[in-house]
């Protein structure tokens, strides 16, 4: 019973979210908004134990959503096997595609772990100083 | 029937059963491969189901549309599972606010590097104006990135196809690299993989490390958000 009020609740905060998405044409996708929704949701019960009850109560949302994410990568496979329908644009362009891809994913990992380790080290000594 | 097995198979090939069934098992044989290799990079348990799956429609001349008919219903709960991300950042929401400077700063700069760096070598590479569209929005989740493909009158499965493969070259290379890099923050690693490589990236992120997994939730999160933005303004920048 929890577990379905839980998935419900999960359900609800994306639809809210792609319904606000939709009505004020926000550039954002519609899932995300659900995400700080439940967020917000998830931080007002620890304040206000009027909200505390079914899904919101004993970890029951908590343990659906990591329900799902322990088969987050499952996901992503039809997508993925969507690839046959590229097989021509792959057999004339497949490894200029995946050379680019495959630089790109390497810059960008690294910029990113090498920005975050300077400016949170940078912030380190300044709370030393 | 009996006579006629071939009718079962016609019957079977069709029906949304037959491919939703195809798409669990393959993965949680490719998943318990990589469970069983200790979940080594290159046994990726989304690129092994990938070629597996396609080379069985293939073999069996059978369309994607029929296909996806099926596996439809693991593909919707890529929405839901964005929203439960919030758990995770719920549970450590004290280490993540603790780190919201360095965080933010490296989504600005992750993002750019992540839309310009793919359209300037797509460029280089000389592939069709209508590929480098396609391929922009790559480091976002598959979702995102179709939208946005739309909204340039780009490929919408092509863009699909280009952030499946980023993900999971970033989710294979993620680990030797950073190794290589000699950086154990379990944070910034996490962060850099969901920017980079988004789900697949926070799959393998949540593999390796609990906190990693839960820095590249929101590194995923936040790139969906500044990638929207982002892209259009490069490809007017950038784009022949």
């Amino acid at each position: 019973m929890v577990m379905l009020a839980s998935l419900g609740l999960i359900l609800l905060c994306q639809l809210i979210g792609e319904a606000v998405v939709r009505g004020l044409g926000l550039p954002l996708p519609g899932p995300v908004l659900g995400l700080l929704l439940l967020l917000i949701l998830l931080m007002t019960r620890d304040r206000f134990s009027l909200l505390a009850r079914g899904p919101l109560r004993n970890d029951g949302v908590e343990t659906a959503s990591k329900g799902l994410l322990a088969h987050l990568s499952l996901l992503f496979v039809p997508a993925g096997v969507g690839v046959v329908q590229k097989l021509d644009l792959l057999a004339s362009h497949g490894i200029a595609i995946t050379l680019v891809l495959a630089l790109s994913v390497v810059v960008t990992l690294l910029a990113t772990v090498l920005t975050f380790r300077l400016v949170s080290r940078l912030l380190r000594q300044q709370d030393a100083r | 029937m009996k006579d006629n097995p071939f009718s079962l198979w016609v019957y079977l090939s069709q029906s949304p059963l037959l491919w939703l069934t195809v798409t669990l098992l393959v993965y949680a044989t490719t998943d318990a491969v990589s469970l069983a290799t200790r979940r080594h990079p290159l046994v990726n348990p989304v690129l092994h189901a990938m070629w597996i799956i396609g080379a069985f429609l293939l073999l069996t001349g059978t369309s994607y549309t029929t296909y996806f008919a099926g596996a439809q219903f693991v593909h919707f709960l890529l929405g839901p599972a964005t929203v439960a991300l919030a758990v995770p950042l719920y549970e450590n929401r004290k280490r993540v606010v603790a780190s919201i400077v360095p965080m933010l700063v490296a989504l600005i700069v992750g993002s750019i590097t992540a839309v310009v760096s793919v359209v300037l070598l797509a460029e280089l590479a000389g592939l069709p104006r209508d590929v480098v569209l396609s391929l922009a929005p790559k480091s976002v989740t598959a979702g995102v990135a179709m939208g946005i493909a739309e909204s340039l009158h780009a490929d919408p499965s092509l863009a699909a196809v280009a952030v499946i493969l980023t993900g999971i070259m970033g989710a294979i290379i993620v680990t030797p690299l950073m190794n290589r890099t000699g950086i154990t923050d379990y944070r910034a690693r996490g962060f850099a993989a969901g920017l980079a490589a988004h789900g697949i990236g926070t799959a393998r992120a949540f593999q390796v490390d609990e906190i990693a997994g839960v820095f590249s939730g929101i590194a995923m999160s936040l790139n969906a958000l500044v990638t929207s933005f982002l892209v259009p303004l490069a490809v007017t920048l950038l784009v022949r």
